[in-house]
């Protein structure tokens, strides 16, 4: 364990947690968005039915699940200390500021993007994974799938806006994160930088994009 | 000659480092040819023959190549303009009736010690942990003995115009230190005489920097565009990887 200890003390080791975290949280959404895309299939979500039964069937994909999970909680805990402990290391903070003329605002603003994914995510959690996973409320078939339980929450315009507002955070929390995780590796190469950023920002982009679009279009009754 | 402009300063004003600082005004007729510190020294003689204390701050040589000045001019370090220092910032960067507030670097790591012109002993412990290379000295041996491909050269030489004077920690939201000791770093660790202690050097830099009291990168990237000497990001990438391999080999 002394061998890691070093992520939890050094300000270096801390923020390669942060890139590992992160970028395995990045992984995650790809499968998270191919699954979800299933719905635009337009078959009464019988495909992604059934992908989202294999998920929940599948031991190995049920294990990774612990990973992501663990992942999830040391990038929220790190990154939440990582906002307090930065903050205090200018007390006298200046009065006045340059705006945006030498980083970006959403570069700047981690913490918050963070926090407010973090709100949206127990929101989100409550709304599909805990009653998949933890009660008999929903079945694999019938008329009563993870699919009708999609329809029925975004039924309400308060919950597609919610959501939306959700996914616009995560592109701006994507934009700095995605090439900042490889930074924090000490990647460094350069044929692959302007790769890892010009992908970093189609990634940061397309992914929220699609997401945003599901409840929209189960909420305007595009897809049934 | 030049016409003169009239510049309205907000100074910050502090006696010590337990002191409570606040801003005054004052308004100096300067030239645009003026260098900003040269500016300063026209505000702090006109104080003089008023019998009012000058304002402390640091310079030193003046051109650009010290890292003695400092200044945060309005917001930034350095002040507006790109890769140029304070002392080689000029007043015709600024306007006829401007009104320019001038702060001291702000960060725990960099106390105050009158005005604008703070403590950066820091930087120099930094360097007394690791920044440099063990070696007997004996005859100096011929320049080209070891042979150093010329792009490591040039990248070690490009790190290595940093001056130290801390507007990367200045500029940084988290007065983050990690553009100044991944400059250190790189420079050495990439030269055949820095490489056999590349890995005992950053862990006891990066110790170093943390016990100071700097915060943690967060890669804004405001230390690279507000860096004088325009030390590139990727030295932070270096000081990351060359941390991580020297960490995980149990250093």
């Amino acid at each position: 364990m002394k061998l890691f200890s070093f992520l939890f003390t050094s300000s270096i080791g801390r923020k390669i947690l942060m890139s590992v975290t992160g970028l395995s949280l990045v992984a995650f959404l790809l499968v998270h968005c191919s699954i979800n895309a299933c719905i635009f299939f337009n078959d009464h979500g019988k495909t992604f039915n059934e992908a989202a039964a294999f998920m929940g069937n599948n031991w190995l994909i049920r294990t990774a699940e612990i990973g992501l999970f663990v992942g999830l909680l040391l990038h929220s805990f790190q990154g939440l200390y990582l906002w307090a402990s930065n903050g205090q290391k200018r007390k006298q903070k200046y009065h006045s500021t340059p705006g945006n003329a030498n980083s970006k605002w959403y570069s700047r603003s981690m913490g918050i993007l963070g926090s407010l994914l973090l709100l949206f995510l127990v929101l989100h959690l409550s709304h599909f994974w805990v009653v998949s996973r933890f009660t008999d409320e929903l079945s694999e078939t019938g008329s009563n799938t993870l699919f009708h339980k999609m329809s029925l929450i975004f039924k309400s315009p308060v919950l597609v806006i919610v959501y939306v507002i959700g996914c616009i955070s995560l592109a701006y929390h994507l934009l700095h994160g995605f090439q900042s995780g490889f930074q924090s590796l000490g990647f460094n190469h350069p044929l692959l930088n302007p790769i890892i950023k010009n992908f970093g920002i189609v990634f940061s982009l397309l992914i929220p994009l699609i997401f945003a679009s599901m409840p929209i279009v189960m909420y305007l009754g595009w897809i049934k | 000659m030049t016409k003169s402009m009239k510049i309205n300063l907000k100074v910050w004003r502090q006696r010590n480092a337990d002191a409570v600082g606040n801003f005054a005004d004052y308004t100096v007729d300067a030239s645009p040819d003026m260098s900003f510190l040269e500016m300063f020294d026209v505000l702090n003689e006109q104080l003089i023959q008023n019998g009012l204390e000058p304002v402390a701050f640091d310079h030193d040589c003046r051109e650009g190549i010290c890292g003695m000045c400092s200044m945060v001019i309005n917001g930034r370090p350095h002040g507006p303009k790109r890769g140029v220092t304070t002392c080689q910032l000029h007043m015709r960067s600024f306007k006829d009736g401007d009104t320019i507030s001038v702060e001291p670097w702000r960060a725990n790591a960099f106390p105050v010690v009158k005005d604008l012109s703070v403590n950066r002993s820091a930087f120099d412990r930094i360097i007394s942990a690791g920044g440099f290379i063990s070696t007997n000295t004996g005859n100096a041996v011929d320049a080209n003995t070891i042979l150093i491909q010329k792009e490591i050269a040039d990248e070690a030489f490009k790190a290595a115009t940093c001056i130290g004077c801390g507007a990367c920690v200045s500029a940084c939201k988290n007065a983050s230190a990690m553009l100044f000791v991944g400059a250190k770093v790189t420079q050495l660790s990439l030269l055949p005489q820095g490489k056999p202690e590349k890995e005992s050097r950053v862990v006891a830099m990066v110790n170093q920097m943390d016990a100071e009291g700097f915060g943690a990168c967060t890669n804004t990237g405001a230390c690279f565009a507000e860096c004088p000497k325009q030390i590139p990001l990727s030295v932070i990438s270096t000081l990351n990887r060359e941390y991580l391999s020297a960490k995980l080999s149990g250093k």
